[in-house]
C-alpha cells in the first residue's frame, strides 16, 4: 500500500469526482454549440437529464441502503445524463427522458451494482431504448434556426412541448418549421435513382443542417482534445473508431462516390466524433487494456459504418457501443500485455493451475 | 556510453529527500537499552545463544542462524542480557517477536571484534564464513542473508554485479549519505562480493537526482582505476520504481528476470551501497553489523537527517534527538513512503531493516480518503512496472478468482504501489494484491503439506526396504563366504548352487538398473529442491513481504529438501547393496561396504 497518493502532490485530476467534474467541462463545448444551432431545447434535455441522472441515483441508493452523498459526489449520474441528454433530438418531453434515465441509471447501472459494475455503457442503455421504443420522436431533429432566430421554438412553445402538453410533433401549423431529419437520415433515405449531388443539390434539409452539424461534431472533438490533453481519455479508442470508419466510408466512397457519403461526411455529420470521445471511452464498459482499447474502438467503428450503409438505423453509435460491451470479456483476455520476465503474453481464458516448476 | 533501456510504467512522486541530505551522517548516542529481534531478516528467526544475565560485548553473537536461510545477531551495546522474550517488533500487523534485550550504561563501549582478513588473499570458504558470522544481510528493505546471496555461484554463472544505489523511493537518503561519506568503501565492498560471486565487471546504477554521491562514486572509481575489474557508474533519469530489482537489471542491462526466477537466472546480483559497506566492515574489519545508517525524516522534525544508530534502539530515543514535534506527528513510517508500514507506536526497536523513519505531519502524507469503486479508467496499467493489468487482477483479487489472478500474473506484482499512487479512486490495490498472494500461499502450503506427509511416508517406505536390502545382502554375502569352500570341496553341489546362483546375475542387473535410474533421479529432485527453496526464499523476502508467509513456506520447503536427501541417501544406500550383492554372486565374496557417502550431493 502507498501511503503517499497522486492527489496529495499533483494538480492532476486525480480523483473520481474530479475527473467526472472535468468530464462534464469537456462537454460544454460541444453543448453551447448545439444550443446555438439547434436552440434552448438542448439545454432543456441536458439538464433534465441531468437532474433525473442524480434524483434516480439518490433514490437507488437510498432503496439499496446506502450512503447517498459520498457516492452522489463521483458526479458519474451526472455525467450519463449529460451525454444522454445530448444525444437526444432538442426539446424531447419530460417523459421520454425519465423513460430513459431509468433505464440507464436504474437498469444499466444500479442494478448491476453502481459505478463500475455496469457491464454496458448506461446512457447508451437509455437511448438504444428510446429509439427502438420511441422510433418517431427520436429521429425528428430540430432544424437550424439557431438560439435567438425569431423561426425557432420559444420558450413556451418548448416548455408545452417539453411537459408534454403539446399534442406531438406531426401536428400543428408549426411542426415543419422547426423539425426535420438528420443529415445521415435524410441521405439515407436518398431515392435510388438520385445521386449523391443531385441529392445535396435538391437541398433536402432546411438551410445550414450540414454546417450546423459539423461544427457540432467540431465542438465535440474540441472537448475531446480536452479531455485527451487532461489524460481522463486514451487515445487508443476514439483514433481506432474514427480510423476504422475512415477506412470502410473511404472504402465504399472510392467505389461509388454517387451512393456512399465521403468519409468526412460520417466523421461530421453524426454522433461519430461525440461517440468517439464521449461515449465509447467510458472506461467501465470499454476493453480495459491499451491494446483492447484499440480492438473495441475499431470494432464500434466498423459496427458504425455497417449498420449506417447496411442496417436500418442512420446513426448507430449507440448499438455499436451496445455491441462491443458485449465482446469486452473476449477482448480483455486475449490482450493482456507481456508482463516483464515472460517471453509472450499470455492469452485466451484457459485457467488451468499454471506450472510453477521452472520452465528450463 | 551509458546505454539506457526501460521497464514499462512508473511514476514521478516528489522526491522529498532535500531535507536529510543537509548535513552528515550523524552517529546516534550510545541507547542504554536495546531490543534486539531474532527475526531480522529473511528466513527463519535465529536461535538464542546466550542466557539472562550474561554479560556480552558489543559484537558479541547473541543468536545463531538456524536452517538454510537465517543470520545471526549480534549485540550492538556491552552490557548484560535482562530479558529474552516476546516485544513489539516493526511489523505491518503490530506483531510481538522473540527479541532478545540487553541493556548497558550508555557509556561503556566494549568491542568483541573478529580478526581481520584481507578479502583479496583470503579464499571463499574463509569469505562465506565471516560474512555468515558477521550477520550481514540486504540492508536495502528486504534483509536476505547475503553470505547466502554470495553463494549463488553455486547454483548460477554470475557476469555482472550490479550496485542498486537508486534509493528510488521518496524522503529515503540513507544510500545516498553513505555513498557520499564512504564511495571508496563501498566500491571495494563491492569488489569483494564480486570476487565471491565471480562476477566479471561491476555496474553502478545511481538516479541523477543524487550528484553529490555521482561524484564521490566518480573519485572512488578513479583512484581504484588499479584494480583489474571494471567498474562503471550508470546515472539515470530519478523515475520510481527504478531502484526495484528487475526495473533496475531492464534498466541497465536491458535484460528481464524470467517470472518468479531470480537476478542470478540471468547472471545477475544486485547488492545495495550499505550491504557492501557491511559486508566490507565484517571482513576487514571483523566488525558484524551492529549498526545501520537510518534516515530520519518528516516535517515532523526538527532536525532531520540520517543517522549511524545501534541495531535495537528504541526509535522513539532517534526521534526525541531528531527533535520530534509529538503534537505534529500524524503517523510513523518504516521504509519509504511507497512501499513501508505505517507503526502504530513509536518505542520499537531499530532492525536491520529500517532504512528510513518518516515522522509525517497530518499536511503531509494525509490519511487516504474513503475508497470509491474502481471505474477501470487504466491509469494503474500506465503506471505499473511489471506490465500488468493492475485493473483486471483488482477484480480477480476481490471476489477471489484466483485461478484467473495467477493466469494475469500477480506473482509478477513487485507490490511498488505504483498503481494505488495514481489510483482516482483511491483504492489500495496492493493491499489486495497482498491479500490475494497470501491466500493463494497459504491454500498452496495446505496442499504442500499432504505432499509432505506423503514424501515422509515414502522415505519410512525407503528406509525399510534399503534396511531390508542391506540386510539381505549380508546374508547373501556371508552365504557365499560359507558356499565358496565347500564347493571347491565338493562338486556335486555346484550344479545345485549354480542352478540357485544362476538366475540372480539377471535380476541384480535389472535392479541395478533401475536403482541407477532411482538415483539419478533421487539426485535431480534433491537439485530441484534446493532450486526451488533458493529461489523461493529470495522472492518471498522481497521488500513489503509479510514475513509470517514466507516463513511457513520456507520453513516447509527445508524439510522437503531433507526429505529428498534422505531419500537420495536411502537409494544409494539400496544401491550399494544391491552392487554388492551382484559382486557377490559374481565375483569372489567382498564384504558389504557402503559406498553410498562417495556419491553424496555436494550440500549448498
Amino acid at each position: 500500500m502507498s501511503l503517499m497518493h497522486q492527489s496529495q502532490v499533483s494538480r492532476q485530476p486525480t480523483d473520481t469526482g474530479r475527473v467526472m467534474a472535468w468530464l462534464l467541462l469537456s462537454t460544454l463545448p460541444g453543448i453551447a454549440t448545439l444550443t446555438w444551432h439547434f436552440g434552448l431545447g438542448v439545454l432543456s434535455n441536458v439538464l433534465l437529464a441531468g437532474a433525473f441522472g442524480i434524483g434516480l441515483e439518490a433514490l437507488v441508493l437510498r432503496l439499496r441502503r446506502r450512503t447517498v452523498r459520498p457516492v452522489l459526489a463521483d458526479n458519474s449520474a451526472l455525467v450519463t445524463g449529460v451525454l444522454l441528454g445530448a444525444s437526444l433530438p432538442p426539446g424531447t418531453s419530460l417523459w421520454l427522458i425519465l423513460v430513459g434515465m431509468v433505464a440507464a441509471i436504474v437498469v444499466a447501472k444500479q442494478l448491476y451494482g453502481g459505478l463500475g459494475q455496469n457491464p454496458f455503457n448506461p446512457a447508451m442503455v437509455g437511448y438504444a431504448l428510446l429509439l427502438i421504443s420511441f422510433p418517431a420522436a427520436m429521429t425528428q431533429w430540430a432544424a437550424p434556426h439557431g438560439l435567438l432566430s425569431a423561426d425557432g421554438l420559444s420558450l413556451g412553445e418548448l416548455l408545452a412541448r417539453v411537459t408534454g402538453m403539446s399534442s406531438g410533433m406531426n401536428t400543428g401549423p408549426g411542426v415543419d418549421a422547426w423539425s426535420g431529419a438528420t443529415p445521415l437520415d435524410a441521405f439515407k433515405h436518398k431515392p435510388d435513382a438520385l445521386l449523391a449531388s443531385e441529392f445535396w443539390a435538391s437541398n433536402p434539409l432546411p438551410d445550414g443542417t450540414q454546417a450546423a452539424w459539423r461544427n457540432v461534431a467540431l465542438a465535440w472533438l474540441a472537448g475531446g482534445a480536452l479531455l485527451l490533453y487532461k489524460r481522463l481519455i486514451g487515445w487508443q479508442i476514439p483514433l481506432s473508431m474514427l480510423t476504422a470508419m475512415g477506412v470502410l466510408a473511404g472504402f465504399s466512397y472510392a467505389v461509388d462516390p454517387s451512393h456512399h457519403g465521403s468519409p468526412a461526411f460520417h466523421w461530421l455529420s453524426g454522433a461519430a466524433v461525440f461517440g468517439a470521445f464521449f461515449i465509447a471511452t467510458d472506461p467501465v464498459s470499454a476493453a480495459t487494456s491499451r491494446k483492447g482499447k484499440l480492438y473495441y474502438g475499431a470494432g464500434i467503428g466498423v459496427l458504425v459504418m455497417l449498420i449506417r450503409e447496411a442496417g436500418a438505423y442512420p446513426d448507430a453509435v449507440a448499438f455499436a457501443v451496445l455491441l462491443m460491451n458485449f465482446t469486452v470479456p473476449f477482448i480483455d483476455y486475449y490482450t493482456q500485455p507481456r508482463t516483464q520476465g515472460h517471453a509472450r503474453p499470455n492469452r485466451g481464458i484457459k485457467v488451468t493451475r499454471l506450472d510453477d516448476e521452472e520452465a528450463s | 556510453m551509458a546505454r539506457a533501456f526501460d521497464f514499462p510504467g512508473g511514476i514521478h512522486p516528489p522526491a522529498r529527500k532535500a531535507a536529510s541530505t543537509q548535513h552528515r551522517i550523524a552517529t546516534a548516542a550510545l541507547p542504554r537499552r536495546v531490543i534486539l529481534p531474532l527475526g531480522q531478516h529473511a528466513g527463519q528467526p535465529a536461535e538464542p545463544c546466550v542466557e539472562v544475565g550474561q554479560r556480552v560485548d558489543t559484537g558479541t553473537r547473541v543468536a545463531k542462524a538456524q536452517g538454510l536461510i537465517s543470520a545471526d545477531v549480534h549485540a550492538s551495546i556491552t552490557g548484560e542480557v535482562v530479558a529474552i522474550g516476546s516485544y513489539p517488533v516493526p511489523h505491518p500487523a503490530g506483531r510481538e517477536e522473540t527479541c532478545i534485550v540487553i541493556e548497558g550504561d550508555g557509556i561503556r563501549d566494549d568491542w568483541a571484534l573478529l580478526p581481520s582478513l584481507d578479502w583479496r588473499r583470503a579464499d571463499h570458504a574463509t569469505l562465506h564464513a565471516r560474512l555468515d558470522a558477521s550477520g550481514v544481510v540486504g540492508l536495502g528493505g528486504a534483509g536476505f542473508p547475503t553470505q547466502v546471496k554470495a553463494r549463488v555461484r553455486e547454483r548460477n554463472a554470475i557476469d555482472t554485479l550490479i550496485v542498486n544505489a537508486a534509493e528510488c523511493e521518496p524522503y529515503i537518503s540513507a544510500d545516498d549519505m553513505a555513498l557520499r561519506e564512504h564511495a571508496a568503501d563501498v566500491l571495494e565492498g563491492a569488489r569483494l562480493i564480486a570476487k565471491l560471486s565471480g562476477a566479471q565487471r561491476i555496474i553502478i546504477g545511481i538516479e541523477d537526482d543524487k550528484p553529490e554521491a555521482i561524484r564521490a562514486l566518480e573519485r572512488g572509481i578513479a583512484a581504484g582505476q588499479a584494480h583489474p575489474l571494471p567498474i562503471s557508474l550508470k546515472p539515470f533519469p530519478a523515475r520510481y520504481p527504478s531502484g526495484g530489482e528487475k526495473q533496475l537489471i531492464k534498466r541497465l542491462l536491458d535484460r528481464e528476470v524470467p517470472s518468479r526466477g531470480l537476478p542470478a537466472d540471468i547472471g545477475v546480483l544486485c547488492h545495495n551501497p550499505g550491504t557492501l559497506l557491511a559486508a566490507l566492515q565484517a571482513v576487514r574489519d571483523g566488525r558484524p553489523l551492529v549498526s545501520r545508517v537510518i534516515t530520519l525524516t518528516g516535517e515532523a522534525l526538527a532536525r532531520p537527517g540520517n543517522v549511524e544508530a545501534r541495531l535495537g534502539t528504541p526509535m522513539n530515543e532517534l526521534l526525541a534527538t531528531a527533535g520530534l514535534d509529538d503534537d505534529r506527528l500524524a503517523r510513523l513510517i518504516m521504509g519509504g513512503p511507497m512501499m513501508g508500514m505505517e507503526l502504530s507506536r513509536l518505542d520499537l526497536p531499530v532492525v536491520k531493516s529500517s532504512n528510513c523513519l518518516i515522522a509525517a505531519t497530518l499536511d503531509e502524507l494525509p490519511p487516504p480518503p474513503a475508497e470509491q469503486p474502481c471505474i477501470r479508467c487504466g491509469a494503474c496499467e500506465d503506471a505499473c512496472p511489471a506490465g500488468l493489468l493492475p485493473q483486471q487482477l483488482y477484480w480477480f483479487a476481490r471476489s477471489r478468482e484466483h485461478e484467473k489472478a495467477e493466469l494475469f500474473n500477480l506473482f509478477d506484482c513487485i507490490e511498488c504501489g505504483a498503481c494505488s499512487y495514481v489510483c482516482p479512486s483511491h483504492i489500495p490495490l496492493v493491499d489486495y494484491y497482498r491479500a490475494a498472494k497470501s491466500e493463494i500461499r497459504a491454500n498452496a502450503f495446505e496442499a504442500r503439506k499432504a505432499e509432505h506427509a506423503k514424501h515422509r511416508f515414502e522415505f519410512r517406505q525407503a528406509r525399510i526396504e534399503r534396511e531390508a536390502a542391506e540386510k539381505e545382502a549380508r546374508r547373501q554375502a556371508r552365504a557365499q563366504a560359507a558356499k565358496r569352500p565347500t564347493s571347491m570341496a565338493a562338486n556335486s553341489t555346484t550344479s545345485a548352487a549354480e542352478s540357485t546362483a544362476q538366475p540372480q546375475p539377471a535380476t541384480a542387473d535389472a535392479d541395478l538398473k533401475s536403482l541407477r535410474i532411482a538415483q539419478a533421479a533421487a539426485k535431480a529432485a534433491v537439485r530441484k529442491a534446493e532450486k526451488v527453496l533458493a529461489r523461493v526464499s529470495q522472492s518471498t523476502s522481497h521488500k513489503g513481504q509479510p514475513q509470517g508467509q514466507s516463513d511457513g513456506e520456507i520453513e516447509d520447503l527445508e524439510v522437503q529438501l531433507a526429505t529428498a536427501r534422505e531419500n537420495l541417501a536411502a537409494i544409494e544406500a539400496r544401491l550399494a547393496a544391491a552392487k554388492d550383492a551382484a559382486a557377490g554372486t559374481t565375483q569372489a565374496p567382498t564384504p558389504p561396504s557402503r559406498s553410498a557417502d562417495t556419491d553424496q550431493e555436494r550440500t549448498p
